[in-house]
């Protein structure tokens, strides 16, 4: 859509403008909640609505107290830290075992490609709700339900597949001749592999780990049923917070989540264009 | 190495071996051989790359699917709990429309008797209530009355000689010899475990029922209670099988202590009977009620069709199956809610993403990218903070109720009920959901050529033609794949709809989840995923074959 022709008809401008207009109020539909939830996590009442004295703009009707709470609150300390201690060893497990295995899977001879593939993405697929049951079912017979490792496996199980559907995407345009020419100069796989393919792939291994990262830290039917109050993360407790004891420490996590999730796409956006880079195509 | 040049490779091989003997590597092997290892040592080391993740993923998450489907059908607890009952039930007809004999009864009271022990009945009265209402109280009532039932034998047998009254009689007249001294060494010193307790070679020939029911005893106490059977008083019910064992005609008493036996068994003729069958109906009468034994008849097999069919609305009755009650049909109809909501949801999610990404598509690269970010920064939030901004916004005292009251669309006293009904859902899930849809969208719209629809124009076509005619077939690929994944994603969805949801707004999963932390009946909510499985693993089916995974891309 470059502009409107000069020699638009009236009937055609007032669409191009109504088109846009349409457009707009999508934009907005798909912003304006996550926009809403930030002024109102520093409401001063204890309310999950705008205050006079906040739309009057009055500095009484802010306050911190909704992130005083979230920080001095022992439940919301403990989901925190469960959180930040479980996504990165969920992270870390998917990012090894999957990197590895989308070398393998980019290789050109492997038998029943399509089939590991399936198994492997199968994770992303399954709604989780029948995840998580199986997994109550089965990690209770070999007692991991309710421990840190059950979580931990269970999670990074879900991420897997953004760790595999992100590197191979990068092995795709990966140019075989150079391991094969790093060969040639006697190098040995291993070195070959952390040499020369490893800093070339590193930008899809690094939003695969975001990805798993984000999954992890995000997921909240898998850890309900898995884990046990030990392991209440934090999307556990503002579950727990939505739905029964409705506070509004939640709005004041949310900000604080939306502040991370913009942290995350920046990074996700620059390695993926230095990956576009890398591999000569141009960035877009 | 690719393919194509493998079998070139062969080709040359071949050639030259009928003209002038085989070519070589440069090792002096055969290049056919060679190049065939070489193929090999690829292929085993991309396996080995692969192995690890594959295990990982088959421990973690295949296993705990397979072992969800199995749980669908599985039903070992009625022929666990009650084996003697299932085993003499095998004879007996429903269609007589009589109770069972009286020796089923007493299979039931050994079974029961057990089971109440150990606790078990009520699992199995819970487990029986979802085919028959009334069962779990049955059971429960009847297993507070067990221990009454032999009593009276307990009483007498203790007035006719003391000796019943020591356990140790029991063990001398029951246990194995060996089991005698070796739990006697090991009672000197308690170390370790004690010595699983054995009976005594042939006493079971000539005292069937006390044998069994001591044995039974024995087990519990060990097993259960930690305590040798040597300081415990047997149950009520090894009482009452001593007396049934000496009152009827079987094997000639030859073990230990027989003028115990031999006084026992004169007296025991003149006895006061208690009569078992009577006992039960006394606990509860519906044990005359042949519905009840059918009940368990039907569910004593290992695998039931039973949550199935629950799961269908149907069950699975002693005449065969059969629809359930109209008021009792839910099933049905939350399928049907859940895949009119995701279809909803797909729409509406086709009707907002294919403007947005007709305009990303169109507008310059620098512009596209910018309002790309709108698109992403939902897609990345999470999921409970969307949840959570939904509730915000559509609650009765929430942000657009307050806008539209403000902007005297609606007055204060009639503010909109959007939140714990399907409008709240389908909103709130279209919004989260959206992503999915416009990124496919997007993908399939940069590749159609501008100039198309331009050619279109100049033929004559007007705008819409040009659009309709032209552009829209080829952005088809794009709504496919997107409506796809939106809806494999809103039909299995949980979060959302259990809490902006309400009664009215919820999905399949929600009920399962119910009945996996709730009702405990989990077998019914096994089957209910094992039927949401399949209808999601046919439409992933569907998208590999149409989109294929490979092509899946994320941000």
């Amino acid at each position: 859509m470059s502009g409107l022709p000069p020699y638009a008809t009236t009937g055609q401008r007032i669409w191009y403008y109504a088109f846009r207009v349409i457009c707009g109020l999508i934009f907005f539909f798909l912003i304006a909640p996550i926009v809403v939830v930030m002024p109102l996590s520093f409401n001063a009442q204890d309310f999950f609505t705008f205050t006079p004295e906040m739309l009057r703009l009055d500095p009484e009707g802010y306050s911190l107290k909704h992130y005083r709470d979230f920080f001095e609150t022992s439940d919301w300390q403990a989901a925190m830290w469960n959180s930040l201690k479980i996504a990165p060893m969920a992270t870390f497990l998917s990012v090894s075992f999957g990197t590895l295995a989308a070398i393998g899977l980019s290789s050109e001879h492997v038998p029943f490609r399509r089939a590991i593939m399936a198994i492997l993405i199968s994770p992303m697929i399954v709604p989780l709700i029948i995840s998580a049951a199986g997994m109550y079912f089965f990690y209770s017979r070999i007692g991991l339900q309710g421990t840190y490792l059950g979580v931990v496996l269970a999670h990074a199980v879900l991420g897997i597949p953004f760790v595999i559907i992100t590197v191979t995407a990068t092995l795709v345009g990966f140019d075989r001749s150079l391991t094969r020419a790093s060969a040639n100069m006697g190098a040995n796989p291993v070195t070959t592999f952390f040499r020369v393919q490893m800093p070339l792939i590193m930008p899809g291994v690094i939003s695969g780990a975001l990805f798993a990262f984000i999954t992890s830290f995000d997921e909240v039917v898998v850890v309900l049923f898995v884990g046990s109050a030990g392991q209440k993360t934090l999307p556990w407790q503002m579950f727990i917070g939505l739905r029964e004891q409705i506070s509004p420490t939640i709005l004041a996590v949310a900000t604080m989540l939306v502040a991370i999730s913009i942290c995350l796409l920046t990074v996700v956006e620059l390695l993926r264009r230095r990956s576009e880079r890398l591999r000569g195509l141009s960035p877009g | 190495m690719t393919d194509s040049s493998f079998q070139t490779g062969t080709q040359v091989g071949d050639e030259t071996d009928s003209q002038t003997g085989l070519m070589l590597a440069a090792d002096g092997t055969p290049l056919k051989r060679s190049l065939a290892r070489a193929l090999r040592r690829q292929k085993v080391r991309a396996l080995l790359l692969i192995a690890p993740l594959l295990l990982f993923v088959m421990l973690t998450f295949i296993a705990p699917i397979a072992d969800m489907l199995f749980r669908s059908v599985e039903n070992q607890i009625v022929s666990e709990t009650l084996p003697r009952t299932v085993a003499k039930l095998d004879e007996w007809d429903a269609d007589t429309g009589v109770e069972p004999g009286i020796e089923t009864f007493e299979a039931l009271y050994v079974d029961l008797f057990v089971a109440a022990e150990r606790k078990l009945h009520t699992r199995l009265g819970t487990r029986l209530n979802y085919e028959m209402t009334g069962v779990s109280s049955l059971f429960r009532k009847t297993g507070r009355r067990l221990d009454d039932f032999g009593e009276v034998y307990e009483d007498q047998f203790n007035a006719l000689n003391a000796a019943w009254k020591d356990p140790k009689t029991w063990v001398a007249l029951l246990a194995a010899p060996g089991w005698t001294t070796a739990q006697a060494d090991w009672a000197k010193t308690k170390k370790g475990a004690e010595p699983a307790f054995e009976l005594r070679p042939g006493v079971a020939m000539m005292l069937p029922r006390t044998a069994e029911a001591y044995s039974e005893f024995a087990k519990f106490i060990q097993e259960v209670d930690q305590d040798s059977p040597t300081d415990e008083d047997p149950w009520t019910l090894v009482h009452t099988a001593l007396y049934m064992d000496l009152t009827t005609p079987g094997a000639a008493y030859s073990g230990p202590m027989p003028d115990l036996i031999a006084e026992a068994r004169t007296a025991a003729v003149n006895f006061t009977k208690f009569d078992l069958k009577q006992g039960f109906l006394d606990a509860d009468k519906d044990w005359a009620d042949p519905q009840v034994w059918a009940t368990i008849k039907t569910y004593a097999p290992k695998y039931t069709p039973g949550y199935f069919l629950n799961a269908a609305d149907m069950q699975l009755t002693p005449d065969g199956i059969e629809a359930r009650p109209e008021n009792e049909q839910i099933y049905g109809l939350l399928f049907k809610r859940t895949i009119f909501m995701s279809i909803t949801i797909t729409l509406s999610c086709i009707m907002l993403g294919y403007p947005v990404a007709w305009l990303l598509a169109n507008l310059p690269m620098r512009t596209a990218n910018l309002l790309m970010i709108l698109v992403l920064l939902p897609f990345w939030t999470s999921l409970l903070v969307r949840t959570s901004a939904w509730k915000v916004m559509l609650q009765q005292q929430g942000v657009i109720n307050d806008v539209l009251v403000w902007l005297h669309i609606v007055s204060d006293d009639s503010r909109l009920i959007m939140i714990n009904n399907q409008f709240g859902t389908i909103v709130a899930m279209t919004h989260i959901l959206l992503p999915f849809m416009i990124l496919p969208l997007y993908s399939v719209m940069q590749t159609i050529q501008p100039t198309y629809l331009r050619a279109a124009k100049s033929l004559g076509a007007t705008n819409w033609t040009a659009f309709w005619r032209v552009y829209f077939p080829q952005s088809v690929p794009g709504i496919g794949a997107g409506s796809i994944l939106v809806f494999i994603l809103a039909i299995g969805y949980y979060i959302t709809p259990e809490i902006v949801g309400g009664t009215t707004g919820t999905f399949i999963s929600n009920r399962i989840a119910y009945h996996i932390s709730s009702s405990l009946n989990w077998g019914l909510g096994a089957a209910l995923g094992a039927i949401l499985l399949a209808a999601v693993l046919i439409l992933y089916w569907a998208y590999d074959k149409i989109v294929g995974i490979d092509n899946v891309k994320l941000g």
